[in-house]
């Protein structure tokens, strides 16, 4: 063979290696190879377990493994953002795990893209007694997601702060919300009545800051056939001129247009701030960061006057099963178990989370006082959280940030704020 | 002494001859396309497909996200270009691209000729050297991070400036729609500048010197030596990384979305964040594959001059 031969033969070769070696990485997308027949491997998608302490979350589904032999779960787990974009893809390529975590603001596009599963008909098809679920998210009837464990969203008070501005109890009331945020703001000392985080990167803001205003009055921002109900609306009315009165007023901590949720208990922490609605979630964060803070939880205030049950919003940790999962059987069991009364109070536990099963109750209701009264208020009131289910929600409440960002920044009145985001929410629906 | 002869039988006739001269020509003609054939294979893989891919998608109705999509031609380019957003992004990405690479240049020159100086001990010249090129060691989400904490309303700046007496000592740096660009700006440039600084030290640094002392022989002023020896020396170099970074700069996407995600309102909408929101958050991928094909089209403007002005130096 000639030198020139040979090397046209190793070129070629080189060549088809690159090829092949391409081939096998743009390759992947096989399902999971199950070994034997009777043994079935699921994978579950979810954020959770690098959330929770270290293995416990991967022993709750060892114990699953030994309930159910022959069913093996493969978990795959990242953080929340990279979850998000690995479901998506998934549903995209059609890839998408037997079981993912869900959050509610996902689910509808995924329902109507048709990736997640029928959730109505697997419990039907299980003869599933769904009486003891606290609340399923359903588009067009039928069910997609479970909340597994819910994160609720009650009202943080700073009390020593609020007793030196001469406020003796956490507000009940918006008027009495706003002189309370005003007197702190008096104070001085760069210190303010509250904070409100409106960054378009996580618009979540507007869920949990702003709407929760209108649940906690038990309004709606929805029509009752689950259309957009914005303008002509009292309740979302009255809750956005009572932000913007305390925008007004300056008793609303500076920075607000592009502040975040960390930033948002950041500033509570520090003590720059009297109030806030957060996450029960954040409490161990903000005790271990400043254990000297004196702080204290309660009800969202609720309009002067109104006396029904208070809407208390909430995130969910939720769970689906992808349309495309060859062992839905399998995989329902898996959502029974975490649904089940025992383990699902030990993952709501584990979480600091109130629990998706109503009979549930975690252990640290009763051994800790502020856990105690969140729970007091979770039961008194019902979890709110009307952008779950949504077309877009992320989305819907990024535009309604941006309409509200041109209100408090003067460039338009509230009326024409809320009239834009109406045909921008209309749009997406 | 014995001759030897190749056997008649063997001796290849004169078609055969032929045939293997021509097979030859075409292994030879071949043999760059075979060197090349691996290069072609990624670049047809990863660059290629993946554009074709966009091009298509722009062409269809929610693409990816529906099962079943129809051809809408051009509807999304339309839809796209009638947004009065799109185009406060464009002109947001410009402002941001234009300020970014002028400040890059003269504060990359600037530092160079500074680094360069003889007046500079080499000790000295090696601690600024080390200072000056930390802001390129950190990565985009640090320098983000870092700067919301120093533009914070309770940040370091505000808490100098009013120490200094120079302010209220609350400006909303990166919450406020009028500073935000500004501050985006700032810290891109920040960020960026080592790039230009190193590679004008290392243009700098290839000037024969004899240029210098002939012009001071003739005359020439530090400002003449300036403009007649170290610019036109420079100029390639400047040229390449004035596109180069141009090109780069319209990219930029992590840091305005980890700063102020595009806000507040829409004074920092870039083109990157704006098709990033309408992929991700509304999962239209035909139209942000629409508005992605105007970028690369806008963005081909650019390269074609890079190329050119490459092409020329050669």
């Amino acid at each position: 063979m000639s030198n020139g031969a040979r090397r046209m033969r190793g070129l070629a070769a080189l060549t088809g290696i690159a090829a092949l070696g391409l081939a096998a990485c743009s390759g992947g997308d096989e399902a999971p190879a199950n070994g034997e027949h009777d043994e079935v491997t699921l994978e579950f998608t979810q954020w959770w377990e690098p959330e929770l302490p270290d293995g416990e979350f991967r022993a709750l589904i060892d114990r699953f493994e030994e309930e159910n032999p022959g069913i093996t779960v493969e978990l795959l787990s990242g953080p929340y953002a990279a979850t998000r974009e690995q479901v998506v893809a998934g549903a995209a390529a059609g890839t998408m795990s037997d079981v993912v975590g869900l959050d509610g603001a996902w689910v509808n596009d995924f329902a109507q893209q048709g990736s997640i599963a029928d959730l109505s008909q697997i419990m039907s098809e299980a003869g599933y007694d769904d009486s003891q679920i606290l609340s399923q998210v359903q588009v067009d009837g039928a069910t997609y997601m479970i909340p597994v464990v819910n994160f609720v969203y009650p009202m943080f008070t700073n009390d020593e702060m609020l007793a030196e501005a001469g406020v003796d109890a956490p507000p009940s009331t918006r008027s009495e919300f706003v002189q309370a945020a005003e007197q702190v703001t008096a104070l001085g000392d760069n210190r303010y009545g509250w904070v409100l985080p409106l960054s378009l990167e996580t618009p979540n803001g507007i869920q949990n800051d702003v709407m929760s205003w209108v649940w906690a009055s038990g309004g709606s921002m929805l029509t009752d056939a689950g259309q957009p109900a914005l303008v002509d609306n009292d309740a979302v009315t009255s809750a956005v001129e009572h932000v913007q009165q305390l925008w007004d007023a300056g008793a609303v901590a500076p920075g607000a247009f592009t502040m975040k949720e960390q930033d948002k208990v950041e500033e509570f922490t520090n003590e720059r701030v009297a109030m806030m609605i957060s996450s029960l979630a954040h409490v161990n964060l903000i005790r271990e960061q400043n254990p000297d803070l004196d702080f204290s939880i309660a009800a969202i205030p609720a309009e002067d006057g109104y006396t029904g049950e208070r809407g208390i919003p909430f995130a969910s940790w939720g769970i689906g099963i992808s349309a495309n999962s060859e062992h839905p059987q399998e995989a329902w069991k898996l959502v029974e178990f975490l649904m089940s009364e025992s383990v699902n109070a030990e993952l709501a536990s584990m979480a600091n989370a109130f629990p998706g099963n109503s009979d549930s109750v975690p252990d640290f209701v009763s051994e800790d006082e502020l856990f105690g009264a969140a729970f007091e208020i979770y039961q008194a009131g019902y979890p709110a959280n009307e952008f779950t289910g949504l077309p877009v929600a992320e989305q819907l409440m990024r535009s309604f940030s941006e309409e509200l960002q041109k209100a408090l920044d003067g460039q338009q009145s509230l009326v024409d704020a809320l009239q834009a985001a109406q045909s921008r929410w209309e749009e997406e629906f | 002494m014995t001759t030897t002869q190749p056997d008649a039988g063997t001796r290849p006739t004169p078609a055969a001859s032929g045939r293997s001269r021509s097979m030859s020509r075409l292994r030879q003609r071949l043999a760059p396309y075979g060197f090349l054939s691996p290069t072609g294979v990624l670049l047809a893989v990863l660059m290629v497909t993946p554009i074709l891919m966009v091009i298509w998608y722009s062409l269809f109705d929610r693409a990816i996200t529906r099962p079943s999509t129809q051809l809408v031609g051009f509807d999304n380019y339309l839809e796209v270009l009638s947004d009065d957003v799109f185009w406060v992004a464009v002109r947001n990405t410009l402002v941001f691209t234009s300020s970014s690479v002028i400040a890059h240049f003269v504060l990359g020159l600037a530092f160079a000729l500074m680094l360069n100086s003889e007046l500079l001990s080499p000790r000295t010249r090696a601690a600024f050297r080390v200072l000056y090129i930390l802001p390129w060691l950190f990565t985009v989400a640090i320098t983000a991070v870092l700067w919301r904490l120093i533009l914070n309303p309770n940040g370091v700046v505000n808490y100098l400036l009013g120490v200094l007496g120079l302010g209220s000592g609350q400006v909303e740096w990166l919450s406020s729609p009028s500073t935000a660009l500004a501050a985006v700006t700032f810290i891109n440039i920040w960020s960026g500048y080592p790039f230009f600084m190193v590679s004008l030290l290392a243009g700098l640094q290839g000037i024969p010197k004899d240029l210098y002392e002939a012009a001071t022989v003739d005359g020439a002023g530090p400002w003449q030596r300036f403009v007649n020896v170290t610019i036109p020396h420079l100029w390639p170099i400047i040229l390449s990384m004035a596109l180069l970074d141009f090109i780069w700069t319209t990219q930029q996407f992590a840091l305005i979305w980890m700063t102020t995600g595009g806000g507040p309102i829409n004074a920092t909408e870039m083109l990157s964040t704006f098709i990033y929101k309408i992929a991700f958050t509304e999962y239209d991928f035909s139209v942000a594959s629409a508005a992605a094909v105007i970028v690369l089209l806008l963005s081909m403007v650019m390269a074609v001059f890079y190329v050119r002005h490459q092409k020329a130096r050669n």
